[in-house]
């Protein structure tokens, strides 16, 4: 009773913060309001007891996928008005794309495969989902896992091949040399002689300042 | 829970029991835990102080003890000022969502062997979430503010946030192969034998990466260039004033006692006492038992680890000079992560080869 309400006030949540999304007009509403989408679904699987899927949702996509996108979004200027105006012109476009999604959807997922699950029993206590998982992950599916892995390896190095370019007259610092500097490359600590000045004829005598304090070599 | 409390509340439909007792459960942290944020700002100035050969306050109250709730007290008085273009709604939902998310990891701390909220199974993994949570509360800021200065301060602690939370992971992926378990009761229980024992010595390139990314992540000097007073005025709260800024101020605080507690808790034992596997308990418990209890493990030896960690916090803060931007981008990207990645493979290499005495 009480999880049902739980999980009804989530699914409420998410299906309006993923509709809010795509409808409202500032790009930055727009990426919180996915974050909230993301940060309630992963609230519906902490449900269904799939407590490290929950957290990595939270642990990976709001903090820092989403902070990433909040990051680059934020920096861009963009005028609201003239992000409206081609809607439209564009709706009969994005219907015909939606319709033609949701076919495939249905043609996918149809027939008897959209049934409704069964409820999954609930687990006694002590029973730890992200041991299970890691479990399965590298026992069975080892291969699978280390070649997904390989696979956003070379996903990185793509993006950084693709922007990584030498550039003439580059002037950046070199923090190495940097760090290995010491005192003598910079400073000059030289002894000089003590020098008393001749007090003037005036009142300034009490102002004779370079007595003698002339600081060791550090050589 | 002390008895008379469930009994107090046995009439009462279950659900309702569960609620209150949670609720109570809850307050039992968040009191003291708000206490010691109060307190730990006037140890920061008076620490600070004596560093500097000063004082520090010292007008409120017998030796200034009374200050933090003089702050507070102004601080609840002053006005909220919405600056002109600000956006009202995320503007006013920043500070929240800072102090929001820096509390709820507060869930999983074990204070003592039974002394935890929720003993999550995955609870380190729930930490390390919900303290990057903690960045939005900046970032909106930044960004609700409407002011360069602000939206810069934001920046710079996304891009900080992000680049040291991959080394503060990999730091607890280590804790976590070496201690066999995401539960930070059961991490504690690992180290138990004595303060040889304690992570910080098998793992100590990862308890300095974890150290130095915990004072990252907290926007602490020296790497608080994402306020940067001397740069960038305040840099994300800029424009905050009053409750607002205030409730930023308490977010920021209980997020460095976390980080604390947190290293106590996964490197230096959490609330095993250090005279473990040194004195014979059994025995002086025999003899005054007063001493054992103070000698043995308990809550006190947890708290003063955490002290000791607090204190770190303010002597950095006394002695260094702030990171320059660039340099704090590459001490995280390229020292500190290659640093984690090869004591991880050392550390399971150790497990693997069960090597006395921490990994046997």
């Amino acid at each position: 009773m009480f999880e049902q309400f739980v999980f009804y006030f989530f699914a409420t949540v998410l299906v309006v913060a993923g509709a809010l999304v795509i409808t409202v007009r500032n790009p930055v509403h727009a990426a919180l309001c996915l974050v909230l989408a993301f940060f309630t679904s992963a609230a519906i699987w902490l449900l269904l007891e799939a407590e490290f899927l929950a957290i990595a949702l939270v642990l990976v996509y709001v903090g820092a996928v989403m902070v990433l996108f909040l990051f680059v979004v934020m920096m861009l200027d963009i005028n609201l008005v003239p992000l409206r105006e081609g809607f439209i012109r564009y709706l009969p476009v994005g219907i015909g794309i939606a319709a033609v999604v949701l076919v495939e959807l249905v043609i996918v997922l149809g027939g008897d495969r959209l049934g409704v699950l069964p409820v999954p029993e609930p687990h006694p206590a002590g029973y730890s989902n992200t041991r299970e998982l890691g479990e399965v992950l590298y026992t069975v599916y080892v291969y699978p896992f280390e070649i997904a892995a390989v696979i956003l390896l070379v996903a990185i190095v793509a993006a950084i091949a693709l922007t990584l370019r030498r550039r003439e007259g580059r002037r950046g610092q070199r923090p190495e040399e940097q760090v290995r500097v010491r005192r003598a490359d910079r400073v000059r600590l030289v002894s000089m002689p003590a020098v008393r000045r001749e007090p003037l004829a005036g009142g300034g005598a009490a102002r004779g300042s370079s007595d003698g304090s002339a600081p060791e070599s550090g050589e | 829970m002390p008895e008379f409390i469930i009994g107090a509340v046995a009439w009462l439909p279950h659900g309702l029991q569960v609620t209150i007792l949670t609720v109570l459960k809850i307050l039992a942290i968040m009191i003291p835990l708000v206490l010691s944020v109060a307190y730990f700002t006037l140890a920061e100035r008076k620490v600070i102080g004596y560093i500097q050969v000063r004082i520090g306050p010292n007008r409120v109250g017998p030796r200034g003890l009374f200050q933090p709730f003089a702050d507070v007290i102004k601080l609840i008085l002053k006005e909220v000022i919405l600056p002109a273009g600000a956006n009202r709604g995320l503007f006013l939902m920043a500070p929240v969502l800072a102090l929001v998310t820096a509390l709820c990891a507060w869930a999983v701390v074990p204070f003592d062997q039974h002394l935890v909220l929720a003993d999550v199974n995955a609870g380190l993994l729930y930490v390390l979430a919900m303290t990057s949570l903690g960045v939005y509360g900046v970032i909106i800021a930044g960004w609700a503010s409407n002011s360069k200065y602000a939206l810069l301060g934001a920046m710079r602690s996304a891009a900080q946030i992000v680049a040291y939370e991959i080394a503060m992971g990999f730091a607890l992926v280590g804790v976590l192969v070496a201690a066999g378990s995401l539960n930070l009761r059961e991490i504690v229980l690992a180290q138990e034998g004595s303060a040889l024992h304690w992570f910080w010595l098998p793992l100590w390139p990862l308890f300095l990466v974890y150290w130095i990314s915990g004072v990252a992540e907290t926007n602490r000097a020296p790497f608080d260039v994402a306020e940067g007073e001397s740069e960038i005025v305040a840099g994300f709260h800029v424009e905050y004033s009053g409750i607002t800024f205030a409730l930023f101020f308490l977010a920021e605080y209980a997020n460095m006692i976390l980080i604390a507690v947190l290293a106590a808790v996964m490197f230096l034992g959490g609330w095993l006492s250090p005279f473990e596997g040194v004195l014979d308990l059994e025995r002086l418990a025999g003899w005054s038992p007063v001493a054992a209890a103070l000698l043995g493990p308990g809550i006190h030896w947890f708290v003063f680890k955490t002290a000791l960690f607090c204190f770190l916090f303010l002597w950095m803060r006394a002695t260094f000079p702030r990171y320059r931007y660039d340099q704090i981008m590459r001490l995280g990207w390229k020292v500190f992560i290659p640093v984690t990645i090869v004591w991880i493979v050392v550390v399971g290499l150790g497990v693997v080869f069960a090597v006395p005495p921490w990994f046997d």
